[in-house]
């Protein structure tokens, strides 16, 4: 044990010590950060991508009405220097700065939010997630062609400086809300010059040609090796970002990643690799690091086929499922286990669970269900290619015949195999993630209404449908976070989901990187960070 | 000509045991492949038995090879996996050996149109797409070890049949294989009895290689979902499990490599042994 | 000679045309699109998507339509990456693979051919046993555990050589080089050993050596063209599979090469990356076969058709 730590050790030492210059070393002189960033990015126009690596480019170039908080906390102006909301919760008027421009000069105003929008929610042009939008009234109706005249949606610009959003209900969240990459604004003249307002895949999103309005600017991109920024001169708050230049790396290898931070290649990393968790909390405990993270790792059943359409069986396969176990044991990346679909938070929405490990309660239901034992089916477990996924699934087919005696077979497939299997409904459990993409169990919990994409259990349960369309009524956070609480009862009483555990992010961010918070939603943005020595 | 050919196998036997090396790999593979077929009865534990509570731990009197991180015993799993491996690797090989030589013989013999169709038919399965015909046959046929033998086997052939075309097309020319035709040898006779045998060196040693080769394919595959699934294991998916976490925990990399090099090692000289004993001109 | 080209050169257009219209079918049968994605697109966007790309309409015409635009040279935008083409995507990682598969082929080809003419001179001895084993091990020892040992050894404990890239830091084409081109050695020696010992046996080597040549004459001249013979077969599909391939090793040292796009692709269901990337592959393999055997045919005569 010893000798193996002692070696993994040695290129520490080896690199603290050495006089060797690497990149990380030389960061503090130049300003430099230096992130792995995962898979190389799709695109950079913020109405096409979806991505995870994308919005952390997208955080450095282009900036919305409001910042996301580097501490998690209430997000703070960003173009917008300030915000009224009327008594009612549904109109918000937006206050655009008068110093905030392109990385052109040219001034930053309300017709370019309008723009975007009308970009984001246009049928022809095809984004991915319009419904971002789908608070803001006739968005909805516009996205899905049943108006056409964009006049009627609820966004405008009372003048140069002033955007006027009018909400279907008043949304709480919906400032939460606007530091999303999907509602940021873009540079209209600069669009329009490679193509139409519809146009994708055009090359306006090029270095050379792309015009955002963030703190930095796009400078290079080298496919599948370096993506480049650099500091903005033009950003309103240019004087307080520290940073010089990111460099984004696409490495999709998690090996690899690891021994470029190990060689002082990286500041930051995507994530670590799952053997060496234990080992670098044990001897780096100040580089590696476990955040809470807003997402929730759950199984899916199918409730529309036998025999998972019973209450009762999926109740007592979540009972007879040790999450503890899990978590410390198999998964072994800091994480908590699950007892609810939204993932907890102490200091605002904290739902009631009664989800635990029982399983002697969970033969006796399932033999309530009519299944003595041996006579329950043989299933199969849909999940996509990952080592992850692999060696949860093995834990969990254990425990499943340990304490209920069923066989469960494993199905590793490939991963758009495994999204059209769950789309058509050609599974009986599978595995499934989801991160919030703002802070609010909206976003978990719509999830399960009637009828959604991405519902895909086909469960369907009319009270819990009226509970959420309730909640989006209400004005006051208390009274809205008590529906959700019912509607969070209902679902894990339901089970059509069983959740498993939360989410972390689990990075190694180098020790002369500072302003880089822990936040539920992994968000941080550069002008907060810079690199000390 | 009959009595030559009883008399080759036999004379061939003899060389091929009297050759120290290859006879030590014979029998270290009868051995491996003996407790292969044994194993169920002789197996320590299960091979999905996990032990949570333990994880991965280092060779110790319980767990003669360790544990992985799951902490399942690893000496049980290489042992089922090696009935999964040595059954890919022979069978793979020898579904590839048998298409390949064939074609490649047809192919060399010939010559003219057919040998230019059937080589452009090779030119065409080298360059479909291999994955998406992996993900479409595991679609249309499920997810079984035939499939399996089948996916391998439907690539590995292709390289064969072009060593093959190559070597027997520089036999034809030679004026033993003339004479034949001039004397009216059948074509079927003179492709069995005199182009395979004399071609058959190098295909040999490329089968050889080819079975390490398949091995590792199989673990590619049973990664990507067709063929072996968890908690089954293979050689090949110990070695790539084991790589991850060679740093950690470096008995989950080590006992699986090296009796997969030890294997491959012996079926190479076994291969040199038998090349050097079928070649009717080699020796006194 | 001339003939063996023009015939196979007149025969690569259907080879290509059997490609595009196979892979085709096949992209199209295989499950999941190129827009399905974990958060569910709804049934309206993909119907929009499917539209502006063309994939709502009937399959013979998106197949016709995809040739009439290959003969033009247009080979599509890439489905998954909107902003840039097939043809950019392949001729940005093109070069860098091709450089890592030649320098990897001059690797194999070194220590391969040299330790088995070595182990064709001296069979089952030392000679033969130390650069054969060596040659092996390249084998043995998969890309996935090569490159991370010769990553971790040298690149961190030794510091000796950089941990990734190509062509940015001098000396990180050196890794890479010996992880991809082990295999291939292991390849090169054995059959050069072998096919060496094949014509080592023959009457007239016996001949020529009866007749007083000297041995550089006999092994060089006479002994290795028969040798090369089956290398050089294995040399085309060699070359191809090394271009496929290096998708392992481009992985795991970061190299922005094509393997890594066109295995991607697949996975992606980037259906127009993966005929652009097929139909490249496809031309590569005609290309270095048709170069192999023309190479093995003016080596060997009695290969000519």
């Amino acid at each position: 044990m010893r000798l193996r730590i002692l070696l993994l050790l040695l290129p520490f030492v080896l690199f603290s010590c050495g006089p060797s210059e690497t990149p990380v070393s030389r960061a503090h002189a130049d300003s430099i950060l230096y992130m792995g960033n995962g898979t190389e990015p799709q695109d950079l126009d913020p109405h096409v991508v979806t991505g995870v690596p994308e919005s952390h480019i997208l955080m450095a170039l282009l900036e919305g009405l409001v910042i996301r908080h580097p501490e998690g906390l209430d997000p703070l102006p960003g173009a917008a220097e300030s915000w009224d909301i009327s008594s009612d919760g549904t109109t918000y008027t937006f206050n655009i700065r008068s110093t905030a421009v392109w990385s052109n000069g040219d001034p930053v105003t309300a017709y370019d939010f309008v723009y975007a929008w009308k970009r984001m929610l246009i049928p022809s042009l095809g984004s991915k997630y319009p419904d971002m939008l789908y608070d803001v009234v006739n968005a909805e109706e516009f996205n899905k062609g049943t108006i056409k005249d964009f006049n009627l949606v609820g966004v405008k610009a009372i003048n140069d400086k002033t955007l006027e959003v009018k909400l279907k209900n008043p949304a709480t969240y919906f400032i939460g809300l606007l530091a999303h990459y999907t509602t940021r604004p873009v540079h209209k003249a600069t669009v329009e010059k490679f193509g139409s307002i519809d146009t994708i895949g055009s090359q306006w999103t090029r270095p050379g040609n792309f015009i955002g309005n963030g703190p930095f600017t796009l400078e290079e991109w080298k496919l599948n090796k370096v993506l480049i920024v650099k500091k903005s001169n033009n950003y309103w708050d240019a004087e307080n970002v520290r940073l010089n230049e990111i460099h984004f790396f696409p490495i999709d290898n998690t090996s690899r990643e690891d021994l470029m931070f190990r060689s002082g290649q990286l500041h930051v990393t995507s994530t670590v690799p799952p053997e060496k968790v234990e080992v670098y909390r044990e001897q780096y405990p100040d580089t590696i690091h476990i955040d809470p993270y807003y997402g929730t790792y759950y199984y899916r059943f199918n409730t529309e086929k036998e025999p998972f359409d019973n209450k009762l069986v999926r109740q007592a396969l979540s009972l007879a499922l040790d999450r503890r176990q899990i978590v410390e044991k198999v998964s072994k990346g800091g994480q908590s286990p699950a007892f609810s679909f939204t993932p907890p938070d102490p200091n605002s929405y904290y739902p009631p669970t009664s989800l635990d490990f029982n399983p002697e309660q969970a033969k006796e239901l399932l033999k309530k269900a009519g299944y003595e034992d041996g006579s329950f089916p043989d299933f199969e477990l849909l999940y996509n290619t990952s080592e992850g996924h692999q060696k949860l699934a093995q834990a969990v087919q254990q425990m499943w015949r340990t304490n209920l005696g069923l066989n469960m077979t494993l199905a590793n497939t490939d991963w758009k195999v495994y999204l059209s299997r769950q789309s058509v409904g050609d599974f009986s459990i599978s595995r499934a993630g989801w991160i919030g993409d703002y802070h609010d169990p909206k976003t978990f919990l719509d999830m399960m209404v009637t009828g959604r994409g991405n519902n895909q259990t086909g469960w369907s349960n009319l009270k819990y449908d009226n509970l959420l369309a309730e909640a989006a009524k209400s004005t006051s956070q208390e009274q809205r976070f008590d529906l959700l609480y019912k509607a969070e009862e209902i679902l894990m009483d339901e089970l059509p989901i069983i959740p498993i555990y939360t989410y972390t992010r689990i990075y190694m961010l180098h020790e002369s990187v500072k302003g880089w918070n822990p936040n539920l939603l992994d968000s941080h943005p550069y002008q907060f960070v810079s690199i000390e020595n | 000509m009959e009595s030559n050919q009883s008399s080759l196998f036999q004379e061939a036997l003899v060389r091929l045991t009297s050759n120290k090396l290859s006879l030590f790999s014979c029998i270290y593979i009868l051995i491996i492949v003996f407790i292969a077929i044994i194993t169920p009865l002789i197996a320590p534990y299960d091979y999905a038995f996990q032990d949570l509570d333990l994880g991965p731990s280092p060779p110790s009197a319980e767990h003669l090879l360790g544990t992985d991180t799951l902490g399942r015993d690893l000496l049980t799993r290489m042992m089922f996996g090696s009935r999964i491996s040595l059954m890919v690797g022979f069978l793979a090989t020898v579904v590839a050996l048998v298409i390949g030589v064939m074609w490649g013989t047809i192919a060399g013999f010939k010559g003219g149109k057919t040998d230019t169709v059937m080589m452009r038919i090779v030119d065409v399965l080298y360059g479909i797409p291999f994955i998406i015909l992996i993900i479409l046959l595991m679609v249309i046929f499920g997810r079984n070890l035939i499939l399996l033998f089948m996916a391998i086997g439907a690539v590995e052939w292709l390289t064969m049949a072009r060593i093959v075309r190559s070597q027997v097309m520089g036999l034809s020319k030679q004026e033993f294989i003339l004479a034949a035709e001039a004397m009216g040898v059948r074509k079927i006779n003179i492709i069995f009895r005199h182009l395979i045998p004399n071609a058959i060196g190098p295909v040999i040693v490329y089968a050889t290689l080819t079975v390490p080769q398949i091995m590792l394919l199989e673990a590619f595959l049973s990664f990507l979902g067709l063929g072996v699934q968890a908690p089954l294991s293979s050689w090949g998916i110990l070695i790539r499990d084991g790589a991850v976490s060679m740093e950690e925990y470096w008995w989950l990399l080590v006992f699986p490599s090296l009796t997969f090099s030890l294997t491959l090692f012996s079926l190479n000289f076994i291969g040199d042994g038998l090349r050097d004993a079928l070649d009717p001109r080699s020796g006194p | 000679m001339f003939e063996l080209i023009l015939k196979r050169l007149g025969t690569a257009i259907p080879v290509l045309l059997a490609v595009i219209t196979l892979t085709f079918l096949m992209v199209h049968s295989a499950p999941g699109g190129p827009f399905d994605a974990e958060k569910a697109v709804t049934p309206e966007v993909l119907a929009k998507l499917n539209e502006k790309y063309n994939l709502d309409a009937p399959l013979w015409e998106q197949y016709s339509d995809y040739l009439f635009s290959v003969v033009q040279g247009d080979f599509g935008p890439s489905f998954r990456y909107p902003s840039r083409s097939v043809t950019e995507l392949i001729t940005t990682g093109l070069p860098i693979t091709f450089e890592l598969a030649v320098y990897a082929i001059i690797f194999a080809l070194m220590l391969g051919v040299s330790a088995g003419i070595l182990g064709a001179l001296k069979p089952n001895t030392f000679y033969d046993y130390i650069p054969m084993t060596t040659a092996m091990l390249g084998i043995c020892v998969p890309s996935i555990i090569l490159g991370p040992s010769l990553i971790l050894t040298f690149g961190i404990w030794l510091e000796w050589l950089p941990v990734g890239g190509w062509g940015d830091i001098p000396g990180d084409k050196i890794l890479p080089t010996i992880t991809l081109g082990t295999a291939y050695a292991a390849y090169c020696a054995r059959l050069t050993r072998g096919g060496m010992l094949e014509v080592l046996n023959q009457d007239f080597i016996r001949t020529a050596r009866a007749k007083g040549l000297s041995e550089f004459r006999v092994v060089v001249v006479h002994a290795l063209r028969g040798g090369l013979t089956p290398v050089i077969a294995f040399l085309g599909p060699a070359m191809a599979g090394l271009l496929a391939g290096s998708f392992v090793v481009e992985t795991i040292f970061g190299i922005p090469g094509l393997g890594r796009f066109y295995v991607e692709a697949a996975f992606n269901r980037d259906y127009t990356m993966i005929l652009g990337s097929s139909i490249f592959f496809s031309c590569l393999i005609i290309s270095f076969n048709l170069l192999s055997d023309v190479i093995a045919a003016s080596i060997n005569p009695k290969l000519r058709q």
